[in-house]
């Protein structure tokens, strides 16, 4: 698969956001500044008409603040972003519902994201005239659509969320997600809770609905199977960083990153033969926790757990740069 | 259709009886509530006098029949303006939260320090006694528990996927906390409306005890368990019956407090 070239639709750059931890009082007393997580730092990325980006990592690396920065949910405290060649973060009031009506999300639980109080078809009712997106009268006949869209039953319009499977109220947040005809959907861990079953049957939705509207998809991840499926390109991050970005089948073939070359060991392999020949090329599993983020570690954040790790890497914290691989890549041992 | 659950049928069948007493006791009352009849005084139940006489002769089943109307108007009126000024501010602080909260805070640590009854009975001091006033002291004071209860389901909410949902979605804040957090979080103090309102009798009732609410010759259970006092060794019926009655209407609205929690319980 590689990626269709477009224009971009979503565009961020050096994008980031930090939050301040609640300082306790002893701290307040000793004018001790409070602590300062940074979720995200410095994120670059551009995802266009029919494409899939995917972004991968572990929890905890910043992955849903960056998707919550996207959609506006977070306020980046640095960096732009743009739709569409227009600054995003500046628009408000009806510039700024426009933007939400472009810019879609699908949430992580399924059980959540939905108003337990509100019939299915009372919720993707109201996303639809509050944008006027269809007049009133084709409000029913708009919402049978979305339904078979996202292949539910019609009587599901009538039905409360709680009376749905997870894997079918995935599929409600969907149909609302698409109810205001957007261009971007960001979907952040929308399968990793659902059953392994229905993991599958939720992708190739996602999968089947970007080829029909041209959607631009940014699928947020910890499962590398699911992005080497659905994804053109992919961004790793780690502790808040995009640490390499590329095309997605190129790079899980020849990982620059040793943190990227980690995460595919990690992946379990069915296929015995081909265990035993990564194996042999010394791939290392990862070790150790991932740092807090409320103290990173100095140099290159990854440095503590990497097997190739150098003095370099100890004090000067790599930036993202073109790598002979002919993608960027964070790293000091990277060939250029 | 689900059924309804037990407790709130019970408790409505309460209700009703105590709601057709409470709208029509002339109707329903043997003889005059205030009427006195010294031939009769003091007469234990009988075929003529169900319930007995007070001191006066008067007719403690009408009493407590005619003392229905003022007690459920107490329930309903000192319960309504504290339902309506909490629910409006503790959607507001839980939704809107930062300094906001932080005051609000405060204000409640100030008037849960004092207890409830002092409180009510030091405003109806100020303002004088009567019911009219005592609603006023009570909402002055009684809003703030329901406040506090939505603010807590609100600061929850406001956290769940659905609202992030609602923002992405681009929805105004005032459709937000109306359409989406309300509804969600309701169910509490609907519940605690209930049983308010049963406190509310009480406190009418020990105000009416006092002297401070409903005032005299005006059939209220309260002063009617006051009246019977004095008469206890002799006369146990004059305070038995309204403070039967006082129970009752207390179960009643447990009852259907209990039942709506059940029926208002969303399943996620």
């Amino acid at each position: 698969m590689s990626g269709p070239v477009q224009q971009a639709v979503l565009e961020a750059r050096g994008l980031g956001k930090s939050f301040a931890m609640r300082r306790g009082t002893l701290d307040l007393l000793r004018g001790r500044p409070g602590a300062v997580l940074h979720a995200v730092s410095d994120v670059d990325l551009v995802v266009s008409a029919g494409e899939t980006l995917g972004i991968v990592g572990e929890s905890g690396c910043g992955k849903s603040t960056l998707a919550r920065m996207l959609v506006r949910l977070h306020e980046p405290d640095a960096g732009t972003l743009r739709f569409q060649g227009q600054d995003a973060l500046a628009l408000t009031g009806q510039d700024r519902r426009s933007y939400h009506r472009r810019v879609q999300m699908v949430f992580q639980d399924p059980y959540g994201s939905l108003n337990p109080r509100m019939r299915v078809g009372e919720a993707l009712a109201e996303a639809l005239s509050v944008h006027r997106v269809v007049p009133k009268t084709e409000i029913a006949a708009r919402i049978a659509t979305l339904l078979d869209m996202v292949h539910l039953p019609k009587d599901a319009a009538q039905r409360y969320p709680h009376e749905f499977s997870g894997g079918q109220r995935q599929r409600i947040g969907i149909a609302r997600a698409l109810s205001v005809e957007p261009a971007v959907i960001i979907a952040d861990e929308p399968v990793s809770a659902l059953d392994v079953s229905v993991q599958a049957q939720i992708v190739n939705l996602f999968m089947e609905l970007q080829e029909r509207l041209g959607l631009a998809l940014v699928f947020i991840t910890h499962d590398l199977r699911l992005v080497r499926h659905i994804a053109h390109r992919t961004a790793v991050m780690y502790l808040g960083r995009v640490v390499e970005q590329g095309p997605a089948q190129a790079m899980f073939a020849q990982p620059v990153h040793p943190y990227t070359q980690a995460l595919l060991g990690a992946v379990p392999l069915v296929d015995v033969q081909h265990r035993a020949r990564t194996s042999g090329q010394g791939v290392a599993a990862l070790r150790g926790e991932l740092p807090s983020p409320l103290d990173p570690p100095p140099g290159c954040p990854f440095h503590p757990r990497c097997p190739m790790a150098v003095e370099r890497c100890r004090v000067e914290r790599p930036v993202l740069k073109p790598a002979a691989s002919g993608w960027p890549v964070a790293c000091h041992l990277a060939p250029v | 259709m689900r059924r309804l659950p037990t407790p709130l049928i019970a408790g409505a069948l309460i209700m009703l009886a105590l709601l057709v007493c409470a709208l029509a006791p002339d109707v329903v009352a043997p003889y005059d509530p205030i009427a006195f009849d010294y031939a009769n005084l003091l007469q234990p139940p009988s075929g003529a006098h169900w319930f007995g006489t007070d001191q006066f002769g008067r007719d403690i089943l009408s009493r407590t029949l005619a003392a229905s109307t003022i007690d459920l108007q107490i329930a309903a009126f000192a319960t309504l303006g504290p339902l309506v000024i909490g629910t409006v501010i503790g959607l507001l602080v839980g939704y809107v939260g930062g300094v906001t909260d932080m005051l609000f805070g405060r204000l409640v640590d100030l008037v849960v320090t004092f207890p409830f009854l002092v409180l009510v009975i030091a405003i109806v001091a100020v303002l004088g006694p009567g019911l009219s006033n005592m609603y006023i002291a009570v909402s002055i004071v009684g809003w703030v528990f329901y406040a506090r209860l939505l603010r807590a389901e609100v600061l929850v909410l406001r956290q769940q996927d659905f609202v992030g949902a609602c923002r992405v979605m681009g929805y105004g804040h005032l459709r937000i906390a109306l359409r989406h957090i309300l509804p969600n979080a309701a169910r509490p103090i609907i519940v605690y409306w209930m049983t308010d309102m049963a406190l509310a009798i009480l406190l009418g009732s020990s105000l009416g005890y006092l002297g401070l609410g409903a005032q005299p010759p005006t059939a209220e259970w309260g002063v009617l368990i006051a009246d019977g006092k004095n008469y206890f060794t002799q006369a146990w019926w004059i305070t038995l019956f309204p403070g039967v009655a006082l129970v009752l209407a207390g179960l009643g609205f447990s009852l259907i407090g209990d039942g709506l929690a059940d029926l208002l319980d969303v399943k996620r």
